[in-house]
């Protein structure tokens, strides 16, 4: 992404100017200012956490970045293939299109189709981007397997599985496309140890390979292994 | 972005649509991409219903315009610019309508081979083994059982009948869908099967649909951006998941925070 | 018993007007005749009259007739290819009284022939007109049951539902099991039912010299094939139509090309096929044929009915 200079310095994702304010109808239309006037960005092949106190807009962020949130001021840049494209105001065919190919999302839960067999819902995003369905199974075997999910899990629709095996597939489904701007909420929230440490070395691969990396980790460990940089949110500051 | 990409494939331009001074539809307007899903939410009585009549050709808006761009010809006005036969032609060989009872959408008085293959001797199949080989191969890409392709619709479960409708509606290769609750009478677990082969079957074939739902976890599944729907206006638009993590209006905030969060 | 089918022109019953209809009902119903000529196959809606017979009589039939026929014509009537059953019989009956035409059982003869369910088996020529009596004119009735609905399928020529029709009779009996009133299209362009005739005589309906008239009294319809007009029968490419075929001949005539009708002789099962067309068979055995059981019936009276 270049700046008004026309140097390009390696961003991939830049917000600037960002304002995102709840309004609860439900509630007496009462407003909850999240953050305004709020600038961000973040460089291929870079990991930047997001921290700050609980509550300050990390997630509300995150999920701005991700197009899932509407923000009320400010633009969203995103190289997406060889263009530049705005994600505050793109339609919704192209945000679509940006998600498929550029921009993956880990969130904190896992939300399928309830019969979908564990091993499709990985392969999912792959066969989306156009790969075929045995190159795109291949790829998904080998993530659940370094995510140490049995096997025999594999073909059973992940509804019944406990929490930690959940977020497993959901990391699996996240990494198993390769995209340029990977958002990561808590990815290893309700991970074991040795489970915690593939996530990790999934992270460092992504960078390796040039993905910019925004994580909301709470904890410590992994973020000092994985944090290039931290990014204190505008609120957590101010409450700091 | 390809060019295709930036057409739409089917465009409404303040549409209205009343019944004596009842305002079903009101000032609606909004475009479909190609491949793109849409999902039309809101409660019963918002209008959802009449405005799907109006895009799928069956009732004609007293103001306002539906503009489909056909395969070979380009967009045209849907009531305006076709003559009837021209829009039923329309109907037979690029859309699929699939009703929330199956027995709107099926004759239950034929086969379920002959349900699917109605379809393609309307448009001009006359060859029985090449018609019986396409109803088989529907019967089974809606996983219904072949054994079953000359039995009465009349006998087989809502689920079912659900199925063999998708796949009359299907085996023509559509280019654009319209879906009515079309897991609508059916129990949840027999709901999540066919939200799975709906989904399935439109991504494969690259459809586009419009689905009139007032459920919001379906509209979530299947729909790639929401329009919410009240008192016949479009009170809010966007991706499904922005309008139901984040909706803004009103009506939208108490729609969605009325469900209960499975 | 000998039924007289052939008799001289007489004077007609004064008590009515020619052939029963008045004029103006006449006139009317040829508006409608001209115009389902001139549309082949269409149904034209006709302001149907009460007749002195019950719907399923031939009703329609009778009115066309009615509307067509002159003091000079020779009617023959026939059902299920017989001269002599009830049906034909009153309606033969009718006409005498109200026109006073000549009346044949000979085919070659007539001028007009009105039938019920039968083209007769020897070819008519230009300038005879065959009246069909017709009980339901809509062929996609049993499919689509909204008037309005098939209207607009023969306006647009939406006609793939009669397919699934034939679809459904190969699925279910392997081969197309529909044996009379089998569906045609009549010019290219319109779906026509030819009335309960066997599909043995759809044959006969295309390009023929004469001219068909079709009569729906209860429905109120009426449509026609203009001589030389081309008929066909529906099909699909790997089951193409054919017509019923015999392994017996006419027990009578020994007939091998005619419609056979089968007749049960006794209890103990004895039957024996024989010619539907009567006028036909007794043609065939004044010329000399004799078929298998023929030299023992000669005297018989000819017809189905021993």
């Amino acid at each position: 992404m270049k700046d008004a200079s026309g140097i390009d310095d390696g961003t991939v994702l830049r917000a600037s100017g960002l304002a995102k304010t709840f309004v609860l109808h439900t509630q007496g239309g009462v407003e909850i200012p999240v953050f305004a006037g709020l600038d961000f960005s973040v460089r291929a092949g870079e990991c930047v956490v997001l921290s700050g106190r609980s509550g300050c807009g990390k997630s509300t962020l995150m999920r701005s970045l991700y197009a899932n949130y509407r923000v009320d001021a400010g633009r969203i840049e995103i190289r997406h293939e060889d263009r530049i494209v705005d994600l505050a105001t793109a339609p919704a065919h192209e945000i679509l299109a940006v998600r498929r190919r550029t921009l993956g999302h880990v969130s904190q839960f896992l939300r399928v189709i309830p019969r979908v067999a564990t091993i499709d819902i990985v392969a999912q995003p792959l066969r989306a981007a156009g790969i075929d369905a045995a190159a795109a199974e291949r790829r998904a075997a080998e993530l659940l397997a370094r995510l140490n999910l049995p096997s025999r899990l594999w073909k059973l629709a992940p509804a019944t599985f406990s929490g930690g095996e959940q977020q497993r597939v959901n990391i699996a489904h996240g990494f198993a496309l390769a995209r340029p701007v990977l958002l990561l909420d808590e990815p290893t929230a309700s991970l074991d140890e040795g489970n915690r440490n593939v996530v990790i070395e999934l992270i460092e691969e992504a960078k390796r390979d040039g993905a910019a990396i925004v994580a909301i980790c709470h904890d410590h460990e992994v973020r000092n292994a994985i944090a290039d940089r931290l990014f204190e949110m505008p609120g957590g500051r101010l409450a700091a | 972005m390809t060019k295709d990409d930036m057409t739409p494939i089917l465009s409404v331009d303040r549409v209205t649509r009343r019944f004596g001074d009842l305002v079903a539809c009101r000032d609606v307007s909004f475009s479909l991409q190609a491949g793109e899903v849409l999902g039309i939410v809101g409660e019963s009585g918002s209008g959802k219903t009449t405005l799907l009549r109006v895009l799928s050709g069956t009732l004609a808006p007293q103001a306002g315009e539906v503009r489909y761009a056909l395969r070979d010809r380009g967009p045209f006005d849907l009531y305006r610019g076709l003559s009837e036969p021209e829009r039923r032609w329309l109907q037979r060989t690029e859309w699929g309508v699939v009703h929330q009872n199956p027995r709107d959408g099926l004759r239950m008085g034929i086969s379920a081979g002959g349900n699917i293959g109605e379809r393609l001797m309307a448009v001009g199949a006359r060859h029985y083994g090449e018609v019986r080989g396409a109803a088989g191969d529907w019967m089974a890409k809606v996983e219904l059982d072949l054994g079953r392709i000359d039995d009465s619709p009349a006998e087989f479960s809502g689920g079912m009948q659900q199925r063999l409708q998708f796949a009359r509606n299907l085996v023509i290769q559509p280019r654009l869908v319209f879906m009515d609750e079309p897991t609508g009478g059916l129990d949840v677990s027999v709901q999540a099967r066919l939200l799975d082969l709906i989904r399935g079957l439109t991504r494969e074939l690259g459809v586009s649909a419009i689905l009139v739902t007032h459920d919001l976890a379906v509209a979530r599944l299947l729909a790639d951006r929401l329009i919410v729907m009240k008192d016949g206006r479009v009170v809010e638009e966007g991706l499904t998941d922005q309008v139901l993590d984040d909706p803004t209006h009103p009506y939208s905030q108490l729609l969605v925070s009325s469900v209960l969060q499975a | 018993m000998t039924l007289v089918m052939e008799t001289e022109r007489t004077a007609p019953d004064e008590t009515y007007n020619f052939a029963y209809l008045d004029e103006e009902t006449k006139r009317m119903i040829r508006r409608a005749i001209l115009k389902a000529m001139a549309v082949p196959g269409y149904q034209v809606p006709f302001g149907g009259r009460e007749m002195p017979l019950p719907y399923g009589w031939g009703t329609g039939g009778i009115q066309v007739t009615a509307a067509v026929i002159g003091p000079d014509d020779v009617l023959k009537v026939i059902d299920q290819g017989a001269d002599d059953t009830t049906n034909a019989v009153s309606i033969r009956r009718f006409f005498r009284r109200v026109t006073g035409v000549a009346t044949t059982g000979r085919t070659v003869e007539a001028t007009i022939v009105q039938t019920r369910h039968r083209i007769p088996e020897s070819a008519l020529r230009e300038g005879q007109i065959l009246v069909y009596q017709v009980p339901i004119p809509e062929p996609l009735r049993r499919i689509e049951p909204r008037e309005a609905e098939t209207r607009k399928l023969h306006a647009y020529r939406e006609y793939g539902l009669m397919h699934v029709r034939l679809y459904e009779d190969i699925a279910r009996f392997g081969r197309i099991a529909t044996s009379y009133d089998y569906p045609v299209m009549v010019n290219e362009r319109y779906l026509m039912a030819p009335s309960p005739t066997p599909k043995f005589d759809n044959p006969k309906m295309t390009a023929a010299p004469f001219l068909q008239l079709f009569g729906a009294g209860r429905e109120k319809r009426i449509y026609a094939v203009p001589p030389y007009t081309t008929v066909t029968s529906l099909d699909f490419d790997d089951h193409p139509f054919d017509v019923q075929s015999w392994d017996e001949v006419c027990a009578l005539c020994g007939a091998a090309d005619s419609f056979l009708d089968e007749v049960v002789l006794d209890d103990a099962g004895k039957r024996m096929f024989v010619c539907s067309d009567t006028d036909y068979c007794e043609d065939r055995r004044a010329a000399g044929h004799v078929g298998p059981e023929g030299a023992d019936e000669a005297d018989a009276p000819a017809g189905k009915k021993p």
